[in-house]
């Protein structure tokens, strides 16, 4: 008996993986990952090296040189005092000669800027501009009512806040962020994983069926079956495009800064990521199923959208109230959410992250997701045997009552 | 032992697709089920199938209830085609094969030998969307029976194929039974199960409104038909007695008489009246047989 599930699984998994449309996905997602490693060399490539000239029309007092001196260190704009007229100026700025001028006057002791420019999408420059004119402004302020260099600093000094928990167990600040990122990218990866290869699943049962060969293995094998092996069958295809998505991005990404922070953690709580595998598997199984289920009763492949819409819904609804949830851990909303099967995998495991959850408050969690599985799968294949047989001109969630009833005495 | 259905009946809410079938096949027979559409035939098999619970009544096969531990014994050709069309001829082969229990070898093996029987060879690479619709029942047929089933249900095996086709199919049927299969088929097209089958049901409704040998069938039915060619007044047999259906063909007419004696009044009526090419005296066809069972199934 075992051994057909086991072929289904092969069947499913090999032709999925020798498919066209799985390599030409897992080429492009393997080029993306490859190309956001590459993005900053990518970026500078495209732009211009040269340094941005920018014309000074000084009407101050001194100003001009310490604008200068600020700017110094910035080699991307170059600064040109500017004697003549403003109309010569613009003529520059127009014939490309310089990327913009400045007026700089002072009024009332603060400094006015305007700037003239071909156009001004680009903020980056004002922003430069502003900032180093704020450094000036700062020290030139300071000189005026006798400050000195230590009293500016003791002025800037930002505000130190040492967070201390009470509680016995709760996380350290330190702890908290390396779950937090964890559990970032966990969710991520989850709510990623369920909806590629759950429509997947929901895809491949409802070509089956439309191509009207499922009778035929209905007939020679249990839906049961059919369903655990296509089910994880698709599971090691995903796992297969992940170890090869993750191989390349790890390559390409191993120099980025991005990578190093996230690794470079030290104490990977390991106990966090055994309950993130767990978290991810159920979760799995559970939108799987409920994707396999729905395709069964769906007679044409274009169907498979609308229907699949309010279980995208639900993982989508569940992803959002993880992303709040982040942030207010210990909302009696995201308790409570913790507790719905559908929503556990995400959210129970949010709470682990950043909480210290009480052992009962888990197991219970884990209770309800694989008591609720397990309902699934009994009830589900049966709506499966008999959703294969059903076809109609229009599927809506009344079939799945149907496809019920079908399989009744 | 064979298949035997006690008093099944399936109902879908309150309609009843299969009202109280009764019926034994013994092994090795190659036996028929005639019906329009909607007559239940579908649902039939699909309950023989295990793939419906009968609503009541019981199906076994040799005793025993049939589950997906007999799959390797069971071979089903569906009446909604279909396959997948991606795949080539040999994948696919080979995963239906194995599903109903076959090893590698043997499924390229028979594989092998059904496409050659049906001279289709050279498709054994190629994607069954390639094919044409013929070829493709012409796989799934070879899916249904390439492990060798001892009971195979053939849902409107020949439908949708060419003259030439169907005498293949036909044909390999007939050797499949030769060799011990138990064969069930429906099918609308009376002539098909009249070559192939020995014992018949005709369905409608729901009803198994006949069922039996088709000789004794044909016997207990009494009526019989004669053939008349030739250049007559054919008007007036209508007023011989027992004369009880007249139907014009193109050389002559066909009538249908209450018994074998009332041709010979047809005879004394016709005698010298014109030139006769052809008088015969027939058997009532399972087409004459059908539509007397169903039409009076329809007025009741």
């Amino acid at each position: 008996m075992n051994n057909k599930f086991w072929i289904v699984f092969a069947h499913t998994y090999m032709t999925k993986l020798k498919s066209k449309s799985f390599f030409i996905s897992t080429v492009i997602t393997t080029l993306i990952i490859f190309g956001i490693g590459q993005l900053d060399r990518i970026i500078e490539a495209f732009s211009d090296n040269g340094q941005k000239t920018i014309g000074v029309i000084d009407q101050t007092n001194g100003w001009y040189e310490a604008l200068q001196a600020q700017m110094q260190s910035n080699k991307e704009i170059k600064l040109v005092r500017h004697d003549e007229n403003e109309e010569q100026a613009k003529k520059y700025v127009q014939t490309e000669k310089w990327y913009a001028y400045i007026v700089l006057h002072v009024q009332n002791g603060q400094p006015k800027v305007a700037y003239y420019a071909k156009n001004i999408a680009d903020s980056d420059v004002t922003h430069e501009i502003e900032q180093a004119l704020q450094q000036v402004k700062i020290a030139m302020m300071a000189k005026q009512i006798g400050l000195t260099y230590d009293q500016i600093n003791a002025l800037y000094a930002p505000i130190a806040i040492e967070k201390v928990a009470l509680e016995k167990h709760a996380k350290t600040e330190e702890q908290l962020d390396q779950a937090r990122t964890i559990v970032y990218v966990l969710l991520f990866a989850m709510y990623m994983f369920v909806l590629m290869y759950g429509s997947m699943i929901m895809m491949e049962v409802a070509t089956e069926k439309s191509s009207r060969i499922m009778e035929i293995l209905i007939s020679s094998t249990s839906p049961i079956q059919q369903l655990f092996g296509k089910i994880l069958g698709i599971a090691l295809l995903s796992l297969t495009q992940f170890v090869v998505i993750f191989t390349v991005g790890y390559t390409s990404l191993q120099n980025s800064d991005m990578l190093n922070q996230l690794l470079g953690m030290e104490k990977l709580p390991l106990s966090l990521l055994v309950y993130g595998m767990i978290f991810f598997l159920l979760g799995y199984l559970l939108y799987a199923m409920l994707f396999a289920v729905l395709g069964s009763i769906v007679s044409r492949v274009e169907e498979v959208q609308q229907m699949a819409g309010p279980v995208t819904m639900l993982v989508v609804a569940a992803f959002i109230m993880a992303m709040v949830g982040l942030n207010v851990p210990e909302s009696p909303f995201i308790t409570v959410m913790s507790f719905v099967p559908f929503f556990t995998p995400m959210i129970m495991f949010l709470r682990i992250g950043m909480l210290n959850v009480p052992i009962w408050e888990i197991v219970l969690s884990l209770a309800l997701l694989v008591g609720t599985i397990a309902f699934l799968f009994v009830f589900g294949s049966k709506i499966y045997r008999g959703g294969v047989l059903m076809y109609n001109q229009a599927s809506s969630w009344k079939d799945l009552k149907r496809a019920w009833q079908l399989t009744k005495r | 032992m064979g298949l035997v259905l006690q008093h099944v009946t399936k109902q879908f809410g309150s309609f009843v697709a299969v009202d109280d079938v009764t019926l034994s096949i013994p092994e090795q027979r190659m036996f028929g089920f005639l019906g329009a559409n909607g007559a239940g035939k579908t649902t039939t098999f699909r309950m023989i199938l295990g793939l419906l619970e009968p609503t009541k009544g019981e199906i076994t096969w040799n005793g025993e209830r049939i589950t997906y531990k007999h799959s390797h014994l069971i071979g089903y050709l569906p009446e909604e085609r279909g396959l997948y069309p991606k795949l080539k001829v040999k994948e696919q082969l080979i995963y239906l094969g194995r599903l109903r229990g076959l090893h590698k070898e043997d499924i390229v093996k028979e594989m092998r030998y059904w496409l050659d029987r049906f001279k289709i060879p050279q498709y054994e690479n190629q994607k069954v969307e390639q094919l044409s619709k013929g070829n493709q029942q012409k796989i799934q047929f070879i899916a249904a029976v390439l492990h060798r089933p001892s009971l195979l249900i053939l849902d409107e095996p020949f439908s949708g194929l060419d003259p030439v086709n169907v005498e293949m199919l036909k044909e390999a049927v007939i050797d499949l039974q030769q060799q011990g299969t138990t064969i069930v088929f429906s099918s609308h097209r009376m002539e098909h199960v009249e070559q192939l089958c020995e014992h018949i049901c005709i369905m409608h409704k729901g009803k198994p409104i006949v069922h039996g040998s088709m000789k004794e069938l044909k016997r207990s039915f009494g009526k019989k038909n004669v053939i008349i060619h030739g250049e007559l007044p054919f008007e007036t047999l209508t007023e011989v007695p027992g004369v009880l259906k007249m139907e014009k063909t193109v050389e002559g007419v066909r009538l249908q008489i209450a018994d074998e004696h009332v041709s010979q009044h047809i005879l004394e009526h016709i005698y010298a009246k014109g030139f006769i090419r052809t008088f015969s005296l027939e058997e009532p066809s399972l087409n004459d047989i059908f539509i007397e069972k169903v039409g009076a199934a329809y007025e009741q």
